[in-house]
């Protein structure tokens, strides 16, 4: 089978280009696993997004609202549990943010199934209603979010256990990053194994294509797509869990915030592909990081620039998805 | 007299506020081929595609074997039994060549002997097995489009264009793996222009013209009528062959 290596090697190409940039070979290492972890803690908010705009055509402008309410309902869930997180036990400590994580996905997923009933079924096809109504929801999601957890930002010191830093030689990386780079891979391992080995990535994956003709097999392509919108946003979920430990506060506007990024990346990747959200984010992490460090007042830009960049490059992004 | 497999009654079709068919009404025999014909801009491609509840009947009947499948969504009439081949072909291009197949054969793995009996047709579609559908020639997705409709037994095959673009020796394999499957109890409703292709295959046949069935009869009765070809059709005798 013919492999489009192209895009993939763009990771390591960057990484190389930053290394007489960065100049010290020890920040290096660590501005390379802090874009790493970036990009994956990107990549499970985005892989969502891009299987349901490749399945159903679906612009979900609202997808923010599930990496919020994820950090959200994960915030109160490790703050009730504060004595478990504050302890210096790894296990004591796994057993506040396992439960935390799982509020996040099962509550985010929950809220998908009814966005997409309430908000994304009823303009089905129609791009332009799509992106107003989505933005629509996701600003009443934000306002919702005040108004049960109140407009104050939540401060969120990570576990114990995965506070400080490994150190190799001179080169300190951080535990956190650690783990956000071991589920990110690990999230993108399962879909993968699920898109590729599986009947019902199959089908997926013919979906993205064409839809109709999946329905002309005779397979119902609807509730093939609510399933993946729900485990869109309980991935999203999870990933806005991940990312309030992150940045260590949580605000209303974390999802609109990070979902700029998010867009980011599905158009980088190629819209519906997930192999391109994966290579995309980790373009987009590693670029975010090697900019603010090597020249903070354009690291704002950075990531457009690359977008502008790779889509001159290939305008229908690093795996265009051929449709229908 | 048999009850038809397939029957259109008045059916209706508008796309936005176009009005595409107005009225159509034909059968289509049990166990037979029937082919739909007519020029450009019938309504052939459109009649397919309404029979399968990929656009919807504004008026009218479409009955399958003695079921109004007029209201049904597309997946439920497949599952009735009904195959489909569009024009376009719509081959999955990132999906392999064994995926595709995989795909259709919704009861479970594609049986080997009717996957050999594939091959034995569309011996391409061997060969190729594991690479991307996407990489196959014009000709050869048309083979995995067909393949794709026949990989389990269907009551019914909506067809679209099969012959096209296809070099002659792929349309004699056609030929023979259609006929087969009419011996094997299918029923076929097949779309063509090519109207050599079409009087080989045919038993019975529909005539469209501009959004109705002008015409229906036998086949062999339609291409022994020059006059009649050449009022509906617009075929001379040079294309006759």
């Amino acid at each position: 089978m013919k492999q489009d290596w192209l895009p993939p090697l763009l990771i390591p190409a960057i990484a190389i280009v930053a290394l007489p940039l960065v100049g010290s070979p020890t920040s290096w290492v660590t501005l390379t696993v802090a874009g790493l972890a970036m990009g994956l803690m990107i990549f499970i908010m985005a892989s969502g997004l891009t299987l349901t705009f490749g399945l159903m055509d679906v612009l979900n402008f609202g997808h923010g609202a599930f990496i919020a309410v994820g950090a959200f309902v994960a915030a109160s869930v490790m703050l009730a549990m504060a004595p478990w997180m504050t302890a210096e036990s790894l296990w004591l400590n796994l057993a506040a943010v396992g439960p935390a994580v799982l509020a996040a996905v099962v509550v985010s997923g929950a809220l998908g199934w009814g966005f997409e009933r309430v908000i994304v079924r009823p303009v089905y096809g129609q791009h332009l209603r799509q992106i107003l109504v989505t933005t629509g929801g996701l600003i009443v999601a934000e306002q919702l979010l005040k108004v049960v957890w109140g407009p104050d930002q939540i401060t969120l010191a990570r576990p114990a256990a995965l506070r400080g830093a490994f150190l190799l030689g001179d080169v300190a990386i951080e535990k956190y990053r650690v783990l956000a780079v071991v589920i990110g891979l690990a999230v993108f391992a399962a879909l993968a194994v699920t898109l590729n080995r599986t009947r019902l990535g199959l089908l997926i994956r013919a979906g993205v294509e064409n839809g109709e003709m999946v329905e002309a097999l005779g397979y119902r392509i609807r509730r093939l797509f609510v399933g993946v919108f729900v485990a869109g946003s309980a991935l999203a979920g999870l990933g806005g869990a991940m990312w309030g430990l992150y940045q260590e506060t949580v605000t209303a506007a974390i999802g609109a915030q990070v979902a700029v990024l998010v867009f980011i990346v599905v158009i980088i990747g190629g819209l519906g592909s997930v192999g391109g959200c994966f290579v995309g984010a980790l373009l987009v992490g590693l670029t975010a990081n090697y900019v603010g460090f090597v020249a903070p007042k354009v690291a704002l830009g950075s990531n457009i620039l690359l977008m502008a960049l790779i889509l001159l490059w290939r305008p229908q992004g690093l795996y265009p998805v051929a449709k229908r | 007299m048999a009850e038809p497999l397939l029957s259109l009654r008045g059916v209706r079709t508008n796309i936005g506020r176009y009005h595409i068919l107005h009225g159509v009404d034909f059968d289509v025999p049990e166990g037979g081929l029937t082919m739909l014909l007519g020029r450009n801009g019938a309504g052939k491609t459109t009649t397919l595609r309404t029979i399968m509840g990929l656009w919807r009947a504004a008026a009218g009947e479409i009955r399958f074997a003695g079921r109004d499948i007029a209201g049904l969504a597309t997946p439920d009439i497949a599952r009735l039994g009904i195959a489909y081949v569009p024009e376009t072909m719509a081959i999955f291009a990132d999906l392999t060549v064994q995926e595709n197949l995989i795909l259709a054969a919704r009861s479970g793995p594609p049986d080997a002997a009717r996957l050999d009996w594939i091959f034995g047709r569309f011996e391409a579609l061997k060969r190729f097995w594991t690479l991307p559908a996407g990489n196959l020639s014009g000709g050869q997705k048309q083979m995995l489009a067909v393949a794709r409709a026949i990989i389990e037994p269907r009551r019914l095959l909506l067809i679209d264009e099969p012959t096209k673009g296809l070099a002659p020796a792929i349309i004699a394999n056609m030929i023979d793996a259609f006929r087969e499957l009419k011996d094997g109890a299918a029923s076929l409703l097949v779309v063509e222009q090519n109207f050599a292709f079409a009087r080989q295959l045919g038993d019975t046949v529909a005539v469209m013209d501009d959004g109705k069935v002008a015409h229906t009869g036998a086949m062999a009765a339609f291409a022994a009528d020059a006059d009649l070809q050449q009022h509906l059709l617009g075929l001379g005798m040079g294309e006759h062959q």
